[in-house]
């Protein structure tokens, strides 16, 4: 019995060491999180009507924005890949390539639909919930429903 | 210092920002630019349901969850403390075209004459709020990525295919902007 109670003041002592590292592994992607919704909000992606005047052409500010963050990251990759740059751990940066199927076209399409519906990408969703926009709660229950659905009737969609 | 954080950003500044992420998230810890995945995380975590797609190590995956809530509190802050929505000027022409459709208030991120809690019992909100939100989790999965993952990330890697799923997103977005959410609103 005493050796029961001590055994499982030891688990839960190690289940909360593991938790606690893993909070402290990922901090610094919650911070960069932070930083990341800063600029979903301060750069007017997050709003429902930017997208609106994207999609009907009638500004240039996401086109700039989406343009702009892409030759960034172009540049970025090149450096990275010109200089051999390594991870603050030391690990050699490795890129997965996207490998073509035609999920990529009608599932592109889908979201296209969705996009232009709730004028939000996943990314905003999630910024537009800590704007205090508190119903896209559900849109986001939708959407986790939505690739729940994909995930359960992958194998029969054509790809 | 701060009234530079507060005024509004010309797009040539917040956008390449948002292009520094890919950089900043490779040099954390090898992780690439990609928000949609975290939706699949949280069916894996919690209704995996025995579905293939859903059974993999979702702990190894566990960044992408810190990573999407750190958005949303640095939204909270900003929203609360370091932004101005007044500050933003939209086109007269799709204002013109939104009062048509009985939205006028354009100080929130939605359009929350359509997008509110009640409206969800209304035929109008259900079809932009469960409908769009399904549309975005199916549509971003079945392209494997959004416009995170895709766009940005896989442009900047110069992916023909993030290529093929970035004009995919803009065609369905300019004909469901144009001719059809126009039907939707009208309801």
């Amino acid at each position: 019995m005493e050796n029961t109670v001590a055994y499982n003041t030891k688990e839960t002592t190690r289940n909360a060491t593991q938790a606690t590292s893993t909070v402290v592994i990922n901090l610094k992607f919650l911070l960069a999180g932070i930083f990341f919704g800063f600029l979903l909000i301060k750069s007017e992606v997050i709003s429902w009507f930017r997208i609106q005047e994207m999609f009907r052409f009638q500004s240039f500010h996401m086109f700039g924005i989406i343009g702009s963050a892409i030759m960034v990251g172009m540049i970025s990759i090149f450096l990275i890949k010109k200089f051999n740059l390594k991870t603050i751990n030391g690990e050699p940066i490795a890129i997965a390539p996207k490998k073509f199927n035609k999920g990529m076209i009608y599932g592109g399409l889908l979201f296209g639909f969705g996009w232009a519906i709730t004028g939000a990408c996943p990314g905003p969703l999630f910024a537009q919930i800590g704007s205090g926009a508190t119903v896209v709660m559900i849109t986001l229950l939708s959407a986790i429903a939505g690739t729940w659905t994909y995930g359960r009737f992958r194998e029969k969609l054509p790809h | 210092m701060l009234e530079i954080i507060k005024q509004p950003w010309p797009w040539y500044v917040s956008g390449p920002l948002i292009g520094l992420m890919v950089p900043l998230l490779l040099l954390l810890g090898n992780k690439a630019f990609g928000i949609s995945s975290s939706l699949r995380h949280v069916c894996a975590a919690c209704f995996p349901a025995n579905i293939p797609f859903f059974k993999y190590n979702w702990k190894q995956e566990v960044w992408n969850l810190f990573f999407v809530a750190g958005i949303a509190i640095g939204a909270f802050i900003t929203w609360q403390w370091l932004f101005d929505y007044n500050s933003i000027h939209l086109n007269p022409k799709l204002l013109n075209e939104l009062n048509s459709y009985g939205i006028t208030d354009y100080k929130q991120v939605i359009p929350h004459e359509v997008v509110n809690w009640q409206g969800l019992f209304t035929l109008k909100g259900f079809v932009c709020i469960i409908g769009g939100g399904f549309l975005i989790g199916f549509g971003t999965r079945y392209a494997g990525g959004c416009t995170s993952g895709h766009a940005i990330s896989g442009l900047s890697n110069l992916q023909w295919p993030s290529l093929v799923a970035t004009i995919s997103f803009m065609t369905g977005g300019f004909v469901v902007a144009n001719f059809i959410l126009p039907v939707i609103l009208k309801i």
